[in-house]
């Protein structure tokens, strides 16, 4: 597995979703928010290479959701407050 | 293809808006802030820091706020109520800011220099400019093949004329960001 260089120390959401850090952020397709920007919001709150902002993105635009993040109740609803923050829509809940 | 936004060696962004460009996104600003009312968090008679906590716990009926403040929980009207009581009167603060920094430094228009928290602070407003007007307005993901090849005489040719400038500054933003 390479490492991009712009990632930070974020957990990788797909890889991450561990049975002790059960909760998750996603966010939600919708037909105002630029592609472009929701990009840009990936790699700017998460800190998420250009090519793993853009697979969450597409992933968003095509099947209507993604799960961007991964962590405790808490941190999602962080997660969530700030995507809030940038006009995208999110929402929380327990992974199954 | 225009551009207004243009990134400045060093840091920072320029900004070149017109004085008639700079009175629609003013218009619009202004608007926004109506919409998101009256300070929340203002400063108390006892002296004592506000916390911001909202009492408001539920989604707005008017489409434009509850787009712009979702509920956080799908199937859980109980904690997307606690969220809101917890983040709504901040959000709603965050955003009115952000709309007042967008008008005070935008003046008249004319070459403005942003730095890199400003610009951050135009984009978020832009998105939410774009967000309010296109909930208004009801786009759809059909709606905007259609939206270039409406009559000029259609009433809603204007307010979607102004949904599409600001969809390409804040394309143009982005990029200038990247």
């Amino acid at each position: 597995m390479s490492t991009a260089p712009v990632e930070l120390d974020r957990p990788d959401a797909a890889e991450d979703v561990r049975s002790d850090r059960p909760w998750v952020s996603i966010v939600w397709n919708d037909p105002i928010n630029l592609m472009s920007y929701v990009t840009y919001v990936f790699q700017t709150v998460f800190g998420y290479s250009k090519m793993k902002a853009e697979k969450l993105m597409l992933d968003v635009h095509h099947k209507g959701r993604a799960v961007v993040s991964s962590g405790t109740r808490e941190e999602m609803e962080r997660d969530c407050e700030i995507l809030h923050s940038y006009g995208l829509w999110a929402t929380v809940r327990q992974d199954v | 293809m225009n551009t207004w936004f243009t990134r400045v060696h060093g840091g920072g962004v320029r900004l070149r808006m017109t004085r008639e460009e700079a009175s629609v996104i003013q218009a619009l600003v202004t608007q926004l802030l109506d919409l998101l009312g009256g300070p929340a968090s203002g400063p108390r008679d006892d002296g004592l820091p506000n916390l911001s906590f909202s009492e408001n716990t539920t989604v707005s009926d008017d489409p434009v706020l509850a787009r712009l403040f979702p509920d956080a929980y799908r199937d859980d009207g109980a904690a997307s109520a606690e969220f809101r009581r917890y983040t709504e009167a901040g959000l709603r603060d965050g955003k009115r800011a952000a709309a007042q920094l967008v008008l005070d430094t935008l003046g008249d228009g004319g070459e403005i220099l942003l730095d890199d928290e400003q610009a951050q602070v135009w984009l978020r407003t832009l998105n939410d400019l774009r967000l309010a007007l296109g909930t208004r307005l009801g786009i759809t993901e059909e709606t905007l093949e259609g939206i270039r090849r409406l009559d000029w005489n259609d009433p809603r040719t204007a307010p979607f004329a102004a949904y599409d400038w600001l969809t390409y500054l804040q394309e143009d933003l982005v990029r200038a960001l990247w």
